[in-house]
């Protein structure tokens, strides 16, 4: 786990513009020592871009980055303690794949042997020792990323940044490196900073996760408290499947707030700071939190119609038209088929849910 | 297939048109190869196969001009190859890594103008330049010549190749610890080699059959291969020519078979 301790990577103030354009809008975060932390955001977000200014790609506008301590934003890339598994993996074509794992070592000052032998070490860790003297263009995708991972750590970085590494691979081999992935960190102790779009991705392996969209960071947590307690509602709709109701607030009394939506609806939410009585907001319920009954079970029922059931493989999705009110849906899990109804289209239903399931988000 | 009528083979007049482009372009070149195997002194008539015009180019009593001539003509494309395509691998290093610069559109003209402006008046234009520097005519008058107009020619493939290069592989380089110079000298550069090989060699090919700005900025008495035969077929087409000749196709077709290879044998698959 991470060292809370020891801060590998601060960012402090970090501002980056393209002429009028503004990229990265006053970032600061902390990177513990020994993190899984993933950077996570639509395209466009600004998420690569910071990790490039990490790397040293790109310069800092305003602001700075330190690594453990030591101020490294006007260093050029190769004076920064580093390394970056690149998104095509940028394996050097014209050298063997122990050439490619070896380069950092030699550029190092290491002896040749020396870097052979390293990369040797590196090649069984990451399982292709069998490869050492291919070209990359006889590897598979799959094969080519455990190289580029194999390369950027050999020379042992303080920090590894890692830009959305898994995209080009398929499903399978995307899944199975994921796991490959949060070992090799937990086995070397390295910091990695992982740069997705992908929530899954993010939300399996990171230890903590900012989200970030147009440039500016929405949320920093762990993947958990992201999930389950988004503070807006991009981060509610970007991570993970949900329902979004506009609704009112009424009452506030000991952190619960009482609201209506459409069509009469009376609902209690966990509240959210900055959202006071009179506010018009949103709140999100995650559909695997609904359950659905003949007669009202918890506190918070709404009355609905079913519209339709999707089958969705592990679930069961239902769409419920609340009476005089919006749309909501419904997860059940497969295995729960046995104890929970499957309610037929049109057939009259409750949608249950407990107060600390559905939140109110600020805009 | 299931290609069928949209297969281009199947267009109407595709054979014809075919062989008459081919008749056209190599026929030619044929008659010449052949008939300098002519055992005869005169061009026409054919006496059966002989070697005797080859040796007479090295043995004959114009053998001494063209000994000097070749040594001329062979040397300033090494030189003016070697030194364009430096000059080349450069500028496409500028152009295509510089990022967007102010007058990029203009640097790319300037340097691909050459290819296009009728070469007649380059000649002119090389020749009043040097009048008016005062520059002597001769042996370096056209070596200076050939590595300008080379530039283009060279540039085009190393350029065409620096395009297909990612930039990250420099920046992956970089990442580990190369400084920009080992990352251009140990990535950048044997990534371009096959580039730069091809821009070599086509220089060296334009070089060496140059005539027209050759003949304009060379000094009395100074010849080039293509000179010199110029001003033998003057006097009377003579079956050496036709050897002479055969040898520098022979040279061409090296050439550009040495290219054919390199380009196949792309490093970076």
């Amino acid at each position: 786990m991470s060292d809370k301790e020891i801060i590998a990577i601060d960012v402090r103030d970090a501002v980056k513009r393209y002429g009028d354009f503004t990229a990265l809008q006053r970032i600061s975060l902390s990177i513990y020592d020994n993190e899984f932390f993933t950077l996570l955001g639509p395209s466009g977000c600004g998420k690569t871009t910071l990790l490039r200014m990490i790397a040293g790609f790109e310069d800092v506008t305003e602001g700075a980055i330190f690594l453990f301590g030591d101020e490294i934003e006007n260093l050029p890339p190769n004076k920064r303690p580093v390394n970056t598994v690149f998104q095509n993996y940028a394996l050097f074509p014209h050298m063997s794949i122990t050439e490619n794992v070896g380069f950092g070592l030699e550029m190092r000052g290491k002896s040749k042997s020396d870097a052979r032998k390293r990369a040797g070490e590196m090649l069984e860790l990451v399982q292709l020792s069998q490869f050492a003297d291919r070209k990359p263009s006889q590897l598979s995708g799959g094969q080519q990323q455990r190289v580029a991972l194999a390369r950027a750590l050999a020379p042992q970085p303080k920090v590894l940044l890692l830009d959305e590494p898994l995209s080009a691979l398929d499903l399978k081999l995307r899944q199975a490196m994921r796991f490959e992935l949060k070992e090799l960190q937990r086995e070397t102790g390295i910091t990695f900073i992982f740069v997705t779009h992908d929530q899954e991705e993010a939300l399996t392996m990171s230890d903590r996760i900012a989200v970030m969209s147009a440039g500016e960071m929405q949320q920093l947590g762990e993947a958990k408290d992201i999930y389950e307690r988004p503070h807006n509602m991009f981060v509610a709709d970007f991570i993970g499947e949900t329902n979004l109701l506009e609704v009112s607030v009424d009452q506030i009394t000991n952190g619960r707030a009482i609201c209506h939506l459409g069509g009469g609806h009376e609902l209690t939410c966990s509240e959210v700071e900055g959202i006071g009585v009179g506010a018009n907001v949103h709140m999100s319920v995650r559909p695997e939190r609904l359950f659905l009954s003949d007669e009202p079970t918890e506190s918070e029922s709404l009355k609905g119609t079913i519209r339709d059931n999707i089958f969705v493989g592990t679930d069961i999705q239902t769409i419920i038209d609340l009476a005089d009110g919006p749309k909501m849906i419904v997860r059940t899990s497969n295995s729960d088929r046995g104890n929970k109804r499957i309610f037929e289209p049109g057939a009259a239903a409750y949608v249950n849910m407990e107060a600390e399931a559905a939140r109110l988000l600020v805009d | 297939m299931a290609r069928g009528k949209y297969d281009i083979k199947a267009f109407p007049g595709f054979l014809p048109m075919t062989i008459l482009c081919l008749v056209i372009l190599y026929a030619p070149l044929a008659v010449v190869t052949i008939y300098s195997l002519n055992d005869s002194n005169s061009i026409t008539n054919w006496e059966g196969v002989s070697f005797r015009w080859y040796a007479d180019v090295f043995t004959g009593p114009e053998s001494e001009k063209f000994k000097i001539a070749a040594w001329n003509s062979f040397t300033i494309a090494i030189i003016a190859a070697t030194v364009s395509t430096t000059i080349a691998t450069l500028a496409a290093t500028a152009m295509v890594r510089g990022g967007r610069f102010k007058l990029r559109t203009v640097s790319f003209g300037l340097i691909s103008l050459p290819l296009m402006v009728p070469e007649i008046v380059t000649a002119v234009a090389t020749l009043i330049f040097f009048n008016s520097i005062g520059f002597t005519r001769g042996y370096l008058t056209i070596l200076v010549a050939h590595i300008a107009f080379c530039i283009p020619f060279a540039y085009m493939p190393i350029s065409a190749r620096m395009q297909g290069i990612e930039d990250t592989y420099e920046q992956a380089a970089m990442d580990l610890y190369a400084t920009k110079r080992q990352a251009f000298t140990k990535i950048l550069m044997p990534l371009m080699l096959p580039g730069i090989i091809s821009g070599y060699i086509l220089a060296f090919i334009i070089s060496l059959d140059d005539f027209i700005i050759t003949n304009f900025v060379k000094g009395a008495g100074v010849e080039t291969l293509p000179t010199a035969i110029f001003g033998s077929v003057k006097q009377g087409i003579k079956p050496n020519i036709m050897a002479i000749s055969t040898m520098l196709l022979a040279v061409s077709i090296i050439m550009v078979t040495i290219s054919y290879f390199v380009s196949k044998s792309d490093n970076t698959k």
